[in-house]
């Protein structure tokens, strides 16, 4: 079996999700060759240490930044040239925007957000649906079958290492499409608040109900002392600055206690939290995603339960 | 101009569901709901309705049971113009890029200069639908959109979301597919007058029949479960005082965080 893995990677800096996505592909119990193909020239180096078979750097101009269109191109060409049975990516943002389209250009499928991939007689594809409440296992019996790696699912720190990978260059031709133009990335003002580095986090989700309920997890926050946190649709609704929110699409965290307030616990939000050193939730839902990662999980009405809890650790933290 | 938004029906978040032989079945009594992200880019139609000079027509695309009919209707109340529902049991359990294809036949004929779709949906978020069809009908894509400016009748402005706090601001010729971010707006609900003009905008059906399409999907099911527990975790359930004790213990004692 032939594999390739798609890194990310800017100016030597590599993407660590594509990583976690070539740790999957090491990890199959029979191994495939491994390529990894990647646009980034100061990447080759790091990439020729880990034990693959094949770096291949694809060399153009239009490959220098990001362009979905000429990145869809270039690798198009190089699946129908080489054939690959698997072409992995990590799901990172990048990947989710122009992955589809290479997808719907050769018509061969795209496996998105796999949380896990094994193989037995034929390559099983896990992935999960309904807010992460359900594991589906999946086959492919196309010839060739892309897959991206869900955040997390895999640690880059596992990527084996080895020394007999052969390293080739290859130009590639790319047909300029002006259609898609992006112009510099930016972030928009950053906030006065430091949750990466924050202890303890208290954090509020969608079953806070309304802006004005804020205020019972707020009280708790200050009793333990810890930061608010809220996961992104209670941003989007306004309750919470966006500086606040934690996610994907927010900050990554990794603090002592994450207390989760009616959060479901969608993946995009736990690929933000899942690092927590202690996990606490709260949700009325006991099939909730965020209770497989919880270390204590509660289930029940957060407004019964929240205002007893901060009175009990008031009396707890005067008592010692 | 015409404007198109891709809308799916979905199982309300908290619908009961078991496991039976390796599928999962929901209680019948589920209710249903817009895909969230979908409420947003219906509004972004809107807005860009309301605030073009240009006559603008909004379309809503829903591939979906009978079921998604309250979704729709929801749609047209909101201010859309008419809708298309692809409607036949063969498109039950589609994968993405089979998805795509049924969507490409049924709208290709209406040559829309935007297609707004959500950017994943909440049930099975594969969150390729968008941008599979931009291909499919050789238009310029955009995912993640927090802000759109419509530049004429030639161009969109997007504001992309990257990771961490980042943003990008691409620029698309038209036509364009782009997918929306939830939190672009502020979706607005049904008025009592728009919910009396909903029940004279067309609805058209489409079955298989009408997209003359053969489907020959690579990809195949095989089981569904609940996924693995990473932790053990040590559950409270019922009264809080009853546990309140144990818990505040265990947080003491075992986790060490008060």
């Amino acid at each position: 079996m032939k594999s390739f893995v798609f890194i990310q990677s800017e100016a030597g800096v590599i993407n660590k999700n594509s990583l976690e996505a070539l740790c999957g592909i090491q990890k199959l119990s029979s191994r495939p060759s491994i390529t990894a193909i990647t646009f980034d020239e100061q990447s080759v180096e790091t990439l020729s240490g880990y034990n693959i078979d094949r770096v291949l750097h694809l060399k153009n101009p239009l490959l220098q930044s990001y362009n979905p269109l000429a990145y869809v191109e270039a690798i198009q060409k190089i699946i129908q040239t080489e054939q690959p049975n698997l072409f992995a990516f990590g799901h990172t943002y990048e990947a989710r925007d122009w992955v589809p389209r290479l997808s719907a250009r050769l018509d061969i499928p795209f496996i998105s957000d796999c949380t896990k991939i094994r193989f037995e007689n034929n390559t099983i594809f896990t992935r999960h649906i309904y807010q992460g409440k359900i594991a589906c296992d999946l086959t492919s019996s196309s010839e060739t079958t892309i897959l991206s790696i869900q955040s997390g699912s895999y640690r880059s720190d596992e990527v084996d290492s080895g020394s007999s990978a052969t390293v080739e260059n290859q130009e590639v031709d790319i047909v300029e499409d002006k259609r898609i133009s992006q112009e510099d990335k930016f972030q928009e003002s950053k906030g006065t608040v430091d949750l990466a580095n924050s202890d303890l986090i208290v954090s509020i989700g969608r079953g806070i109900e309304k802006e004005e309920n804020i205020p019972i997890a707020e009280e708790l926050a200050q009793a333990i002392g810890a930061e608010i946190g809220s996961s992104r649709p209670v941003v989007d609704y306004g309750w919470v600055p966006h500086d606040r929110q934690i996610g994907s699409s927010g900050h990554i965290v990794s603090p002592k206690l994450y207390l989760a307030v009616g959060i479901s616990g969608a993946v995009q939000h736990q690929v933000g939290m899942k690092g927590s050193e202690a996990i606490i939730a709260i949700n009325k839902d006991k099939n909730a995603p965020i209770f497989e990662i919880a270390d204590i999980g509660i289930v029940g009405d957060i407004f019964e339960i929240i205002p007893k809890l901060t009175a009990a650790i008031k009396e707890h933290k005067q008592k010692s | 101009m015409k404007v198109c938004v891709l809308v799916k029906s979905v199982i309300d978040k908290d619908s009961r569901f078991e496991i039976k032989e390796g599928l999962v079945h929901f209680d019948s009594y589920s209710d249903r709901t817009t895909n969230e992200s979908d409420n947003y880019a219906l509004e972004e139609a809107l807005l860009i309705k309301e605030s073009s000079d240009q006559d603008v027509e909004v379309v809503v695309a829903c591939l979906g049971s009978e079921d998604s009919s309250q979704s729709i209707k929801d749609c047209l109340s909101k201010g859309a113009d008419r809708a298309i529902h692809i409607l036949d049991e063969k498109f039950n359990s589609l994968d993405a890029l089979s998805i795509s294809k049924v969507l490409k036949n049924a709208l290709e004929e209406e040559k829309f200069d935007i297609i707004l779709s959500g950017l994943q949906s909440d049930d099975i978020g594969n969150g390729q639908i968008g941008i599979l069809l931009s291909e499919h009908l050789n238009m310029s894509h955009a995912s993640l959109a927090m802000e759109t400016e419509l530049n004429g009748a030639e161009k969109i402005r997007v504001k992309r979301e990257l990771e961490a706090g980042w943003f990008q601001w691409t620029t698309l010729s038209l036509p364009a597919s782009i997918t929306i971010q939830s939190g672009i707006n502020k979706p607005r609900y049904a008025s009592l007058r728009g919910i009396m003009m909903m029940k004279k905008k067309p609805i058209k059906v489409l079955s298989s029949s009408d997209i003359g399409i053969e489907l020959n999907q690579a990809t195949s099911l095989l089981e569904q479960s609940i996924p693995k527990k990473e932790k053990e975790t040590k559950f409270f359930d019922g009264e809080a005082d009853s546990f309140m004790d144990d818990l505040i213990n265990s947080m003491a004692n075992d986790l060490k965080v008060i």
